[in-house]
């Protein structure tokens, strides 16, 4: 009897209280045990190794995007002044903090500022890119769009590099003043976009903000649609053919004129936009949800717990929607990328992200109107591209996942 | 001795699994002369389809593999043959009766069109002549009004005339083996018998052999001139069907052949007290026409059937398919509604709603047919058999709802140690031990069994008859036994309800009805489940 109760403390049911009686049920199986048959769609996973990789390379960069501000920001993550220790990343701190004049916020790539923290004995520790998506690079080597700093002739950096006098007198007259090369000024690895604004950076928070925001819309859009089809499939009749003619209404409205008109009325921000998505984009899974109900309602095992007096909601939330999220995952990854898909037409056509957010369509229409910086394009090509690809490949390794009839390959 | 005209040695198949392989049929061998039948028997599972299926290399290859063996039909290896050559094969020399008419007829075609297919296939006939021919085929196979039925589609027909298409289908080309995989399984009795006695007639006429797939004994003494006996993918004995049934010699063949339900029900008590009371029930479905869809008649599934449960007392009720059998014990339950009455203990139940109902389910219980479909497949053992115990308003903690759990699985012999697992990880008499466990999780005092052992394999069957009867005697259970399945009835029913179309055709004590049947009905399905004969053709359905 006692290794039947030796499970992880978790899961230690109250039956292990009690003293054991012959005769008493065993204790529960540990929780986190996977059921044979997710075991074997993790192996369908596993097997796509395309997908699988896909997979391992998108939750790295997603993952590695969710803490851009420690990789690329115009705040130093620590700040050692006076003795004290600061973390401007994550906390906003006044320009007086630092012995400065005014009560605004302190602005780190300021060289007075810098100044005043080394005088003071401290050191600032920045991230390995000094932009955020939003900073402006002051001290341009050419006019905005500029070009990857690696392109650059270092003719081309001169004034920039005369321009970024090293402030304080660490190193005072004592060497010759050596020739100033692109080396002495701040690198844009990937060059500005047309309001100096480092790409790096923009491309990195306008990654992650696009699948955010993809992941938000794709969530509660299967929400609302699973909820829709499950109340369509499992009470049918009237319910299902009035709701489904009002889908198909619905679905003839022109959403993206109707966005424009809407972006015109309200002002745009995240949240707006998810909304207005969000109006449209919820019937894409009441279909299949639909149809997964209609069949799952006539199962037997329905009819016995009905005939157990299990009220309606438990027997869709508990007998039905399991059979219902089969279709639901498959499809997840094809609807995630296209609101991503979407989020970006949006940005391009310059009717979606307030101005100033870090936007991939925003960055492709710069791209398009100035063609003579071809770094602006290729890079938000290349990212949106490889983003989506990446998520097909994905799609697909999770459709094979489920699919019960791979058996073999 | 001459050749025979189907040589099968020592044929194996394995199927690819993850990570392996795994044997289903083991190096079966066996021999088929022209103008015999041979009987393949054995539980599910048993390899006995698989091996049937690649006489004509009709499985999923390449999961689907022969590690060893030949099969010689006229001379000639089939495994080795190009699929061209196969082609030529199948459909002409060899053909295949399946088992469910309802899926082997594309639903599209129309009769002539779907017999046609194979005549134009094989012999590349002209349309005319095609039509000739299938008028000719389904008389022979007893289709009345023969070229009226050529235009029909297969939602048009019976269970039986479809069945009699999918003969007509194999017979076409006038082949030299037919391969009959349960042809007669998913149909009703009487109907099995006219099936039977029609492949029978045909064998003869035409002289071809027949490979006769099925898990029913009966069947097999009945049609087969020698039997195979298959068990866990291999032939356990063979031989002519009279020795093997007289004389078994393997542990298999006999435990098969004393599997059949045995034992006597409880005696008929008409003094027990009375627990369902069911009185002139109706359940009709409006048939609705027109723009307006007015209601111009009534499908009459159950039309006026009165009858009263007993505690501890089972009322057994056959009938054919469509007879009303389960509408009525759904009806009772009040999962359809329903007109006329319906009391519980003196406590009429009509009229109630859903949450209304939810006390009286605790007492009134149901166990459906087929076990694989009643137990939800994503919920473990432990939940499924506590569901009822959280609807019916006990609160219990997770300690006593295991303790209730282990309870229920134990009355039903099934180790309570196996609670976490989930359903698919046991065999259909376990699971339906599951669903019966489930149903006395909630110690009900009335059961509505409908068909709970239709789908299993004739040993399984006894070993739940024989539970059902133990857990009536421990708990003065009342049960209502739905079945087309008159052996089982004898078993269990002390009261007998003959349906017919909606209405009762005859009722009592079953030990009367089963020996001295008073309607053509009734004496009908007896021949066709005792004797499989069928007879008094004009009182059952065709």
């Amino acid at each position: 009897m006692s290794d039947a109760f030796a499970v992880p403390p978790e899961s230690q049911s109250p039956a292990a209280s009690p003293p054991p009686t012959p005769g008493a049920p065993p204790a529960p199986a540990p929780r986190g045990r996977l059921s044979p048959i997710n075991r074997r769609r993790l192996a369908n996973f596993k097997a796509n190794k395309r997908g699988y990789w896909s997979f391992v390379v998108f939750m790295i960069v997603f993952v590695v995007s969710l803490f851009a501000e420690f990789i690329a920001n115009d705040k130093p993550f620590l700040v050692k002044y006076d003795g004290g220790l600061y973390f401007p990343a994550v906390k906003t701190y006044s320009e007086t903090t630092f012995g400065g004049d005014f009560d605004t916020e302190a602005d780190y790539r300021d060289p007075y500022l810098q100044d005043l923290i080394r005088k003071s004995g401290g050191y600032m520790v920045w991230p390995p890119v000094r932009y955020s998506f939003n900073t402006i690079n002051l001290n341009l080597p050419t006019p905005a769009p500029s070009p990857p700093t690696w392109m650059l002739t270092d003719a081309q950096c001169a004034s920039a590099a005369a321009a970024r006098t090293p402030a304080g007198d660490a190193l005072p007259q004592t060497a010759a003043p050596r020739a100033k090369s692109c080396a002495d000024i701040e690198w844009n690895w990937i060059g500005t976009d047309d309001q100096g604004r480092d790409v790096f950076a923009r491309l990195l928070y306008g990654f992650r903000l696009s699948v955010l925001f993809g992941l938000a819309l794709a969530f509660l859009s299967s929400i609302i649609g699973v909820l829709a089809g499950a109340v369509q499939g499992y009470f049918g009749g009237w319910t299902d053919l009035l709701f489904q003619r009002f889908i198909e209404i619905w679905t003839s409205i022109p959403t993206l004129y109707l966005l424009i008109i809407l972006s015109s009325v309200l002002a745009p921000n995240i949240w707006v936009l998810l909304g207005i998505l969000l109006l449209f984009s919820w019937v894409s899974l009441v279909g299949v949800v639909r149809a997964e109900f209609l069949r799952g309602r006539n199962f037997e095992y329905v009819r016995a717990a009905r005939a157990l007096g299990v009220s309606n909601a438990a027997i869709m939330f508990r007998h039905l929607l399991p059979n219902a999220m089969v279709a639901t995952l498959t499809f997840m990854p094809f609807i995630l990328s296209g609101s991503i898909t979407t989020l970006t037409a949006l940005d391009f056509l310059g009717f979606g992200l307030p101005p100033g957010s870090p936007s991939l369509g925003e960055l492709l229409a710069q791209g398009k109107s100035n063609l003579q910086a071809p770094w602006l394009g290729v890079s938000g090509f290349l990212v949106i591209a490889l983003m989506l690809s990446l998520l097909i490949f994905v799609g697909e390794a999770v459709r094979d996942a489920f699919d019960p009839r791979k058996t073999f390959r | 001795m001459t050749a025979p005209l189907l040589s099968v040695r020592d044929l194996s198949v394995a199927f690819a699994v993850e990570g392996g392989t795994s044997l289903a049929v083991d190096r079966v061998s066996f021999d088929l002369a022209k103008g015999e039948t041979l009987a393949l028997v054995g539980e599910s599972g048993s390899g006995k389809s698989v091996t049937a299926l690649s006489i004509v290399r009709l499985l999923p290859y390449p999961a689907a593999s022969h590690p060893s063996g030949e099969i010689l039909f006229e001379g000639r290896d089939l495994l080795k043959l190009p699929e061209r050559e196969l082609r030529k094969v199948r459909g002409a020399d060899i053909s295949m009766v399946f088992q469910e008419p309802m899926t082997s007829l594309n639903p599209l075609h129309s009769i002539e069109r779907q017999v046609g297919e194979i005549l134009k296939v094989h012999r590349g006939w002209s349309a005319a002549k095609c039509r000739a021919r299938v008028l000719e085929l389904l008389t022979q196979v007893g289709i009345p009004d023969p070229e009226e039925r050529l235009d029909a589609f297969p939602h048009q027909l019976s269970g039986g005339q479809r069945q009699r298409v999918m003969i007509a289908m194999a017979l076409a080309n006038e082949p030299d083996l037919l391969i009959a995989d349960e042809p007669t399984t998913a149909l009703d009795v009487t109907v099995q018998a006219q099936i039977l006695t029609l492949l029978k007639e045909l064998q003869q006429r035409l002289g071809m052999a027949m490979l006769f797939i099925t898990h029913d004994l009966g069947i097999v003494r009945k049609i087969a001139d020698r039997v195979c006996v298959m068990t866990a993918g291999r032939i356990v004995e063979q031989g002519p069907t009279a020795r093997v049934f007289q004389a078994p010699e393997h542990a298999y063949t006999k435990k098969l052949l004393a599997a059949e339900p045995k034992g006597a029900p409880p005696l008929f008590d008409a003094a027990a007290k009375p627990l369902v009371e069911v009185d002139d029930l109706k359940v009709w479905f409006p048939i609705k026409r027109g723009f307006f869809r007015k209601t111009v008649g009534h499908v009459k599934a159950v039309d006026g059937v009165s009858v009263i449960v007993r505690e501890g007392q089972t009322v057994g009720v056959v009938g054919e398919s469509g007879s009303g059998k389960t509408t009525l014990g759904l009806a009772i339950l009040r999962l359809i509604s329903s007109e006329g009455g319906v009391a519980y203990l003196g406590k009429p139940l009509a009229g109630l709603g859903f949450s209304e109902m939810r006390p009286f389910r605790k007492d009134m219980q149901i166990v459906f047919q087929d076990p694989y479909g009643s137990l939800s497949p994503r919920m473990p053992v432990v939940d499924i058999v506590s569901e009822g115990l959280g609807v019916q308003g006990k609160r219990l903690k997770r300690a006593e709802k295991r303790e209730a759990v282990a309870r229920a699985l134990a009355d039903v012999g099934l180790d309570p140690s196996a609670m976490d697992r989930f359903p698919h990880e046991f065999s259909g008499g376990q699971r339906q031990r599951i669903a019966i466990a489930r149903a006395l999780a909630l110690e009900p005092s009335f059961i509505v069994l409908d068909e709970p052992t239709s789908a299993l394999d004739m040993s399984v069957q006894a070993q739940i008859v024989d539970l059902l009867r133990a857990v009536q005697a421990r708990r003065k259970l009342a049960f209502l036994f739905i079945s087309h399945d008159l052996k089982v009835v004898r078993a269990l029913a002390n009261e007998v309800l003959v349906m017919r179309n909606g209405k009762v055709v005859e009722q009592g004590p079953s030990s009367e009805v089963l020996a001295t049947p008073r309607t053509d009905y009734t004496k009908a399905l007896l021949a066709a489940a005792f004797d499989l004969e069928a007879k008094a053709g004009h009182a059952v359905a065709q």
